[in-house]
């Protein structure tokens, strides 16, 4: 028993060739978010809050596809959307905001000050105002290197699961859009945490999908989908979507601990590994005696983690042993 | 080769009130939709067409709460919502705040077919629809004066929750005592049971499940809301084991994942249908109160609720039939 959290910036086809001007920044950033995490738990903060507090920092970092830095729908916009659930269930969802800074906390509005769950686009963005939450232009959220993805995608006309990174303008290229479906570096930003006494929340936030349709809606806001968590673990998935909501992977992790009586590190690597197509999924969940797990299909997930224990990591890629 | 099943829902959680005329109107469009669904099952359409047409039948009449007739938000108009989903291969499809497409089941299994996504909804959806060619008609279509007064009435008592129970804690004491006393609407005794949900799931001779949901939501709803229907694993779930569509509190569902939570309780615990879905709408709902409509691969159906009464019908290849609104 004991605190643990864990923590993502997406899960996809990260080139194992990024430069060093690419990873450390991220690197970095997951460093700072984790010790922001790991700071409020050992002050007793309550896991609901410590999600929230880790999600609102990954969305402010513009190198995550999250609040500043989302990717940019087929028009030029940014439709951003979060999702927070404690280990009683209470949830709260967003989908389509434009200019709430923290998509994050607005979703908890939703959860604590409304009798409903979910609110979408317009009435989202009314909601944000009459909640006094920070808003400002949407231009604020959109940041050159997904103009350019959105460049990219749109000549490739492809839909981007995630997004390639994009080309080097000294033309020294991984050669991204050559790749299937055009993973991408980062998806989606998550965090999930639990307290010594086995108090746990989940909360993810995303821009979404490169070139998608006005309107699309993903897995994050979608419970049992990307965002989930009950008495016995707290899960956030990142990566396709589409596969995400039809694989009802947070769910599943903690269906399969509580119906085939799986551990936490079992049910997530299964869920990873059969529930959805390779290549297209991550997650980091924790359970309420407090184990870490961060399994992923794909090439890489920005990813870290801690427990009270002492252990921590911090990675992108497959580590060693694995 | 399998037998074939179905069954329809138009919502859980029924006014013990409800006029008898009522009541009989909900039996006879319930047949009507069974009919429909087993023809098209008896002429070996498959379990995904079945379901979309059986919901486009339920949408287009002003009975039950989905297209026309649908409930209203706090403005006065109408946003729809509907999912589908196809067992094999588990495809799937959603929308959500539709305000001019007569058949909202129809754009999600356009979504789920012409779409490289899940899920579209508002402007996004609405224009969706468009490009695909659906038909379109002005907001008020869906409005029935039956609704208007509904709303008034939400409104008068200032309860924004008018699902089929209205929670007292958010009524003033005025209101929560004129609940109640019979209240009235030209001249007729009615209460604030709210239209709830309209769902279909059905299993083909080939043994697929497929599943499908449409609403228009809580009365008086917040502009933006969006409920359990249009959610995968909330109010819609199918897979190779079975279909499951969902009516009743949109957060219990929402929470209890109920869909995905019978077809799981199947695949995890080994559970037979009846068994799994006796659990789920046991112990998965807590408080809360919610209906259920399935079917699995095998050719069994089953209801079930612990709402207050739940409109719904199923059939079967061999001849099995009933439509029910009570316990």
């Amino acid at each position: 028993m004991g605190w643990a959290i864990a923590l993502h910036g997406g899960a996809g086809d990260i080139s194992l060739s990024m430069p060093p001007e690419r990873r450390l920044p991220r690197e970095a950033a997951l460093r700072h978010c984790l010790r922001i995490g790991v700071d409020a738990l050992q002050t007793q903060k309550h896991p609901l809050d410590v999600v929230e507090l880790v999600v609102r920092e990954l969305e402010n970092h513009p190198n995550f596809n999250a609040g500043k830095g989302s990717v940019l729908t087929t028009v030029g916009t940014v439709e951003m959307e979060a999702c927070i659930m404690d280990g009683k269930k209470n949830c709260g969802a967003v989908s389509g905001l434009t200019t709430v800074v923290n998509p994050v906390s607005l979703a908890r509005l939703v959860m604590e000050k409304t009798p409903h769950i979910y609110l979408a686009f317009e009435g989202a963005e009314y909601f944000a105002r009459e909640q006094g939450v920070e808003t400002v232009n949407s231009s604020h959220f959109v940041t050159p290197e997904n103009v350019e993805r959105l460049k990219q995608a749109k000549e490739a006309n492809r839909v981007q699961i995630d997004y390639t990174q994009p080309i080097q303008k000294d033309g020294k290229t991984e050669n991204p859009i050559a790749d299937g479906d055009g993973d991408s570096q980062i998806g989606t930003v998550g965090c999930v945490a639990v307290d010594g006494n086995g108090n746990l929340a989940a909360a993810t936030s995303t821009g979404g999908l490169v070139n998608k349709m006005v309107g699309r809606i993903g897995d994050t806001p979608i419970i049992g989908a990307g965002t989930y968590a009950n008495s016995l673990c707290a899960v956030s998935a990142t990566g396709k979507g589409e596969s995400i909501i039809r694989g009802t992977v947070a769910r599943d992790v903690a269906a399969l601990m509580e119906f085939k009586g799986l551990s936490l590190r079992e049910a997530a690597a299964y869920v990873v590994e059969e529930c959805v197509p390779k290549g297209k999924v991550g997650l980091v969940a924790v359970s309420a005696s407090g184990e870490v797990t961060m399994p992923f299909n794909t090439t890489g997930m920005f990813r870290a983690c801690a427990t009270e224990d002492g252990y921590s990591e911090i990675a992108i890629w497959p580590s060693v042993q694995e | 080769m399998g037998r074939w099943a179905i069954a329809v829902h138009g919502g859980a959680g029924v006014d013990p009130n409800l006029p008898q005329q009522r009541q009989e109107e909900a039996k006879q469009l319930l047949t009507r939709c069974l009919n429909l669904g087993i023809s098209a099952l008896r002429s070996n359409l498959p379990a995904i067409d079945v379901v979309e047409l059986v919901v486009r039948e339920l949408e287009s009449d002003p009975l039950f709460n989905s297209g026309r007739g649908s409930a209203l938000t706090e403005k006065g108009t109408v946003e729809m919502e509907a999912s589908i989903m196809d067992g094999p291969k588990r495809r799937c499809g959603a929308v959500s705040g539709l305000t001019t497409v007569k058949n909202p089941i129809s754009v999600a299994r356009l979504v789920m077919e012409k779409s490289p996504h899940s899920y579209l909804a508002f402007s996004g959806a609405e224009e969706f629809a468009r490009q695909q060619g659906v038909e379109l008609v002005q907001n008020d279509y869906f409005i029935t004066e039956e609704n208007v007064g509904m709303l008034k009435l939400a409104k008068e008592t200032n309860s924004i929750l008018f699902d089929y129970r209205v929670p007292l804690e958010t009524c003033s004491a005025g209101a929560a005592a004129a609940m109640d006393s019979t209240l009235k609407m030209n001249g007729l005794p009615i209460s604030v049971y709210a239209p709830e949900t309209v769902g279909c799931v059905a299993v083909d001779s080939e043994g697929r499940c497929a599943a499908a949901t449409s609403t228009g939501g809580l009365m008086n709803k917040m502009t933006g809301r969006i409920g359990d229907s249009p959610l995968i694993g909330a109010g819609t779930y199918a897979c190779d084991l079975c279909g499951i569509s969902c009516t009743g509190e949109g957060e219990a569902i929402i929470r209890g994942t109920l869909a995905r939570d019978v077809a799981a309780v199947m695949e995890y615990k080994g559970l037979g249908l009846l068994e799994a879905v006796d659990f789920v709408i046991k112990e998965r709902l807590d408080e809360g109160k919610a209906g259920l409509i399935a079917v699995s691969r095998n050719g069994e159906v089953t209801c079930r609720f612990n709402s207050n009464g739940m409109f719904r019908g199923c059939a079967t290849e061999d001849g099995f039939m009933e439509v029910g609104i009570w316990d």
